[in-house]
């Protein structure tokens, strides 16, 4: 276990303060549209490189449009995916774990068995054809996301609330004749909060990575978004000639979601003990057949990612 | 025991099932059929008796309950494309996915193991340290990125493999690799883990008080012991690797299932896309349930936890 440190650590902190600065502030940052190209500019390398030029710091892709400008704007696509498909699965699945583990009996059997299938179910597979036959789009891609990202939530917070309930001042507001609506949002909810702040920022990395795996397989966010998957696939018939198309935009990649994942590592350890012994591996890594939260003690380190973190 | 077994075959069943209705869900937003097979000069006459001879007259749940029936019988129907059963797609298809999923499992092993072994020999040390930053990049990077930065380092500038396609051994390569990289840091992980409670035992204090040599110690003594939650997890790997093999498979240009599914998903050639994701997300589960029972007829301690 490493040394608990009470400061944020230098390095996440820094790649996500520039990420959500570009991101918001990408309309006064980018130096050219991220969308319209210059054909005479195309395939420029960047600016170290022989024949780079000033006005590309990243060079240009195969339609003459800057790299930089579309890295810059990508940054808000993974960012809006993310933050909006966590926050739907995060809602639902909590709203559905808290029922689950206050009810308990038959609600909790039948809601809990919808989570064991949602959890087993191939992610990146039923991703795939959900977002191809519903045709590829922005909201598509999120709706879809967050359909597979539920139950992860609805796993982990129906498990605090089993804890939660047996506490003695929820057994004192039952006495004192309080409504069960009353309990779940004055006496329980505050308390799966923290867990759910940890959930949230370790499923971060984990949508980036779906978001831009979609996008990459050309059934994601659809061009001439600058996604970053989407640039990357752009890039791949460029691999011999013009890497950067290809190797730039995957760059910013690893290191938002690595930066992602140390904070969220960072937050588990400080906001939320009871999780620490889950370790990333069983909140992140499971797309599978995740064991967060009760179960994590009787499987071996569940679920690779299928196919590697999101590929 | 018997009532964890039998839940947990209910449980891929009902997963199944869950999959199979997605999958007919989807055909039926996706658009009328008899489009897709009708030439674009066919009559309404002709539409109205393709639409009977196809079922589609029926109701709904009469529908979908023949859908189901179909499905088990493994019956799948033609490709619209090529008019041939889509079973036979499935078959010519399977056969390369199977084997890069094999191939990258013992890959991830042949890495993984060692180096967790090693990590947790030396702990602290700058191969547990590289170890750990091998890991962490595993949980960071899109496979499909790592596939094309290593085409681009291997076959691009140094120009030793294939790009792509498959062929011999040298086109497994960079394909496995890229598989096995992300699973071979949490098989390394699990192993160094697993190696850090064996070490402290008693007998390997014991094994190296007789005199043993270290090596025989760690590996005889050592690794056999820490290697039943890896070899478990192997398994399970390999179960995964059949649902990401589309990525893979896509980057590389792997004539396997994955890449089916993603051709026929351009093409719209549904019947093969509902085949191609219902023969990899049952392998997937049953897949799953194995290493589950397994797991749990090894490890008593589950068993009776979940019973």
């Amino acid at each position: 276990m490493r040394a608990r440190r009470r400061e944020i650590p230098w390095f996440p902190g820094v790649v996500l303060a520039t990420l959500v600065f570009t991101a918001v502030f990408a309309a006064y940052l980018a130096p050219h549209s991220p969308t319209e190209g210059d054909i005479t500019q195309k395939l420029i390398p960047p600016i170290w490189m022989e024949q780079g030029d000033s006005d590309h710091p990243l060079g240009t892709d195969r339609f003459g449009r800057d790299v930089l400008s579309r890295i810059i704007y990508g940054s808000r696509i993974s960012l809006i995916v993310s933050l909006i498909a966590i926050g739907v699965a995060g809602t639902v699945g909590t709203l559905l774990g808290l029922i689950a583990g206050y009810r308990g009996g038959v609600t909790d059997a039948v809601l809990m068995r919808l989570t064991d299938v949602g959890l087993s179910l191939p992610t990146i597979l039923i991703a795939v054809v959900l977002v191809a036959v519903s045709e590829p789009s922005f909201r598509n891609v999120i709706l879809v996301i967050a359909l597979l990202l539920w139950p992860r939530f609805a796993r982990q917070v129906r498990g605090e609330t089993l804890a939660i309930k047996e506490q003695d001042f929820v057994a004192l507001a039952v006495v004192a004749g309080r409504s069960s609506a009353w309990i779940i949002s004055r006496h329980i909810f505050p308390n799966v909060v923290p867990t759910l702040l940890v959930i949230s920022t370790l499923q971060v990395g984990y949508v980036i990575l779906l978001e831009g795996t979609l996008s990459f397989l050309g059934v994601g966010v659809p061009p001439p978004s600058p996604a970053w998957g989407l640039m990357i696939a752009d890039g791949r018939g460029f691999l011999a000639t013009a890497w950067w198309i290809s190797f730039l935009p995957g760059l910013a990649m690893v290191l938002t979601v690595l930066a992602v994942n140390l904070m969220g590592d960072w937050l588990r350890d400080h906001l939320d003990p009871k999780l620490r012994q889950l370790g990333r591996a069983a909140v992140l890594e499971a797309p599978a057949a995740a064991s967060v939260g009760p179960t994590v003690d009787e499987a071996p380190v569940r679920g690779a990612p299928a196919g590697g973190g999101g590929g | 025991m018997w009532r964890y077994l039998t839940g947990r075959v209910l449980q891929t069943m009902l997963s199944l099932l869950v999959v199979i209705s997605i999958v007919f869900v989807l055909t039926r937003f996706s658009g009328n059929p008899v489009h897709l097979l009708l030439d674009v000069n066919a009559t309404e006459r002709d539409q109205e008796i393709l639409m009977r001879h196809l079922g589609l007259d029926r109701p709904l749940p009469v529908q979908y309950g023949i859908y189901v029936r179909n499905v088990f019988l493994g019956d799948f129907g033609n490709s619209v494309l090529t008019r041939r059963p889509v079973v036979e797609h499935i078959w010519e298809r399977l056969p390369a996915t199977v084997e890069l999923g094999l191939v990258g499992m013992v890959l991830s092993v042949l890495i993984g193991v060692p180096l967790g072994m090693y990590s947790a020999v030396r702990r602290g040390g700058v191969l547990d340290t590289g170890a750990r930053v091998f890991a962490v990049l595993g949980q960071s990077m899109p496979a499909f990125w790592l596939g094309l930065m290593l085409i681009l380092f291997f076959g691009v500038v140094l120009g030793v493999l294939p790009a792509g396609g498959r062929g011999g051994l040298l086109h497994l390569i960079l394909p496995a690799f890229t598989l096995g990289y992300f699973t071979s840091a949490a098989i390394m992980r699990l192993t160094r883990s697993a190696m850090l409670e064996v070490l402290g035992s008693d007998y390997i204090k014991f094994a190296r008080l007789k005199g043993l040599h270290e090596q025989v110690v760690l590996w005889k003594h050592g690794l056999k012991n820490a290697l039943l939650p890896v070899v478990t997890f192997a398994v399970m790997l390999f179960v995964q690797f059949l649902g990401g093999a589309v990525v893979t498979e896509t980057v590389f240009a792997w004539p396997g299932l994955g890449r089916l599914l993603l051709e026929s998903i351009t093409t719209r050639d549904y019947p093969i896309v509902q085949a191609g994701v219902l023969v990899l997300s049952a392998l997937y589960l049953t897949g799953n349930l194995m290493v589950d029972l397994l797991y749990s007829y090894l490890n008593p301690r589950i068993r009776h936890a979940r019973s």
